[in-house]
């Protein structure tokens, strides 16, 4: 067992990787000696060399690209995009070229990269580096998306994401990227299983990334006005753990789907539509789902927290449901 | 350079096999046999066949939208390609790709492509793929003029210049993005400047002429694979149909298209053959009804071939997910 931080947490699952195939690679803005904006892949280079941990240019249509040429050719790549707000910039190259290519060509191109992205609010980066933009690629067939809240799991699914033949969208979130937890293994966890963080057998909380650790906040203030809530760690946005879904809300009967991104056309939507048609028999309630303001993200402290969704949220949510 | 003459049979060969394929294309197009969108090569047939015949079966291409003389240079099978722009489930890409999708893994074809730009940037993951895993390899990327405007173009020409990637870029200039000419669509005359902004060879041939193409690959190439770094080479040339099939392309000023039309690739280099005594006109007929026996040979194939089943749409989105089938 070992503390480690979440950065920490995605640098060891690359690592272990770079270390057993010399076809693992890591490229991106100033991930070499610079380390990554975040710190993430700090010290990769003297260990693997420039070659493997390659500082590119800003060019984010030509970052995502590469990955996709490389994957296509026999590389397992890792590409990095500084922020996921920058995604728009290399968008056609995930979702034209890497999403697509095993369908359009019968099956017959593997394509086995990793895309890293850093997202969400919180560090004053206003409305051009501070989304979370995970609907926009779960939207789209042919990717696999995690997104990753400790760091025993962002470690975990990393090995995961690098295993797999088919390209993996991996969200990293900023503010938990010095949080310690503990990792107890050093394993793969298998894309597409979720996790109970808490258990509770009055209202299941539906949910991922940091507003994990919120929705713990919640559940423990609404145990003290006697509200057991479960919370569920999803890890997986798709493929999704409908299974886990429904055993906790087979359980609670009330569902909670709580998320950072933008309401309107968030994953939310998608989660909470899930719940509707396939677990409607289970609720005692509508299923509530929270998320940020239907705005870009503003700049002022007051306002981006105002704009944030948090368990104050989640607690009022809960609150009407009983 | 001296060019053998049994180099320059088979490209006559090449050459052929893509003029009858996109001529017979056209026809099923317009005959409704083909569905979608169908953009054909027909005039730039010196390009693809003199560039590859400086490849191996091993080395990579990238290629665009429109791709078809592209796989057929680079060896794809007819049969497989003419079953697809059927959408038969035997075709290259099960009948999910259609006309802008086909790839062959195994003659290192990474697919034609509907998005213009899209190929430079996935040269250069090739180009990377190569130098990190250490062979001779070489990728050649193969795109229009339309899609030196765009970023794409940029981003990708400097990752390769300043990573010293194995790639040839191979501008097929054929003075038209979409209904907009070159003299329209960019300032400058020759899409080779370009490369002095990424410091590497830029040169500029007739692109209807495949032993100049011929002897700028060669050069290119073996630079690439001494690991010398990337060339861009413009091949000018001329895009004798429309965009698509069924674009009447009335934007393209008569003159412009007779002045081109007398320098066709096709009859021209036939004549260059049997004038300088390479091919006798017995041997050059030869080639054009074996050809055109494979072009049939291809379509009874593909007319042969069955359709896809509907739950088949949900395989290989992934390779170990299969999709939610539609109950109908």
């Amino acid at each position: 067992m070992k503390m480690m931080t979440y950065a920490e947490g995605i640098r060891e699952g690359m690592s272990i990787r770079m270390r057993e195939n010399p076809n693992v690679v890591l490229f991106g803005e100033d991930v070499g000696a610079f380390g990554g904006c975040f710190g993430v892949s700090a010290g990769m280079i003297d260990e693997f060399g420039p070659d493997r941990v390659r500082d590119t240019p800003i060019s984010e249509g030509a970052i995502v690209g590469c990955a996709v040429g490389a994957a296509a050719t026999g590389l397992r790549p890792i590409a990095e995009l500084m922020f996921c707000d920058f995604l728009t910039v290399g968008m056609d190259q995930l979702v034209n070229q890497a999403a697509k290519m095993r369908y359009m060509f019968g099956g017959k191109i593997s394509m086995p990269m990793v895309l890293r992205m850093p997202a969400g609010a919180g560090t004053g980066a206003a409305a051009q580096h501070s989304q979370s933009l995970e609907a926009w690629v779960t939207h789209v067939p042919g990717l696999k998306v995690v997104y990753p809240s400790t760091a025993e799991d962002a470690l975990g699914l990393m090995l995961s994401a690098i295993d797999d033949d088919n390209p993996v969208v991996y969200f990293e979130n900023k503010l938990l990227m010095g949080v310690k937890s503990e990792v107890k293994s050093l394993e793969p966890i298998p894309l597409g299983k979720g996790r109970i963080v808490r258990e509770g057998g009055d209202l299941s909380i539906i949910t991922y990334g940091r507003q994990v650790f919120d929705a713990l906040k919640a559940a423990e203030e609404l145990a003290k006005e006697g509200i057991e809530a479960e919370v569920v760690d999803l890890r997986s946005l798709y493929p999704l753990d409908t299974e886990l879904m429904e055993q906790s809300i087979s359980k609670t009967h009330k569902a909670i789907v709580f998320t950072e991104e933008v309401k309107r056309g968030g994953y939310g939507g998608e989660l909470s539509a899930i719940i509707g048609e396939e677990m409607f028999d289970y609720l005692d309630a509508p299923v509530a789902r929270i998320g940020a303001l239907n705005t870009p993200v503003p700049f002022a402290p007051n306002l981006e927290q105002y704009y944030m969704p948090n368990e104050k949220d989640v607690i009022a949510a809960a609150r009407k449901m009983f | 350079m001296a060019i053998s003459n049994e180099l320059m049979k088979d490209m006559y060969v090449r050459m052929r096999r893509i003029r009858d394929f996109e001529s017979t294309a056209a026809k099923l197009f317009a005959e409704g046999k083909v569905p979608g969108f169908v953009h054909l090569y027909l005039g730039e047939e010196a390009i693809a066949p003199a560039v590859c015949e400086c490849l191996r079966d091993d080395d990579f291409i990238t290629s665009t939208h429109r791709g078809h003389g592209h796989i057929i240079a680079k060896g794809g099978d007819l049969k497989l390609m003419m079953a697809e722009l059927f959408g038969r489930e035997t075709g290259y890409c099960k009948g999910k790709g259609g006309s802008m999708h086909i790839a062959d893994r195994d003659k290192g074809i990474l697919g034609a492509n509907g998005i213009v730009g899209a190929g430079h940037c996935i040269s250069t993951g090739a180009g990377l793929s190569i130098k990190l895993r250490k062979t001779d390899q070489v990728c050649v990327c193969f795109f229009g003029d339309g899609s030196t405007n765009q970023g794409t173009f940029h981003e990708s020409l400097n990752l390769a210049s300043i990573w010293k990637l194995p790639i040839v870029f191979v501008c097929e200039n054929n003075h038209y993005g979409i209904s907009m000419s070159q003299a329209r669509h960019q300032a400058i005359k020759d899409v080779a400047d370009r490369a002095a902004a990424y410091n590497m060879p830029g040169i500029s041939v007739d692109g209807n002429d495949p032993l100049a193409v011929y002897e700028a690959a060669f050069e290119a190439v073996a630079r690439a694979r001494a690991g010398k770094g990337p060339t861009l080479i413009e091949c000018k040339t001329y895009r004798q149909h429309g965009h698509f099939e069924g674009d009447p392309a009335t934007y393209k000023p008569k003159e412009e298209q007779a002045a081109w039309m007398a320098k066709d690739p096709l009859p021209r280099f036939a004549r260059f053959l049997i004038d300088n005594g390479v091919m006798s006109a017995e041997e050059v007929e030869a080639v054009d009804k074996k050809v055109a026996k494979e072009i049939e040979d291809a379509i009874a194939f593909a007319e042969a071939q069955p359709i896809p089943s509907p739950e088949s749409s949900v395989v290989d989105v992934y390779s170990d997910i299969v999709e939610e089938v539609r109950e109908r």
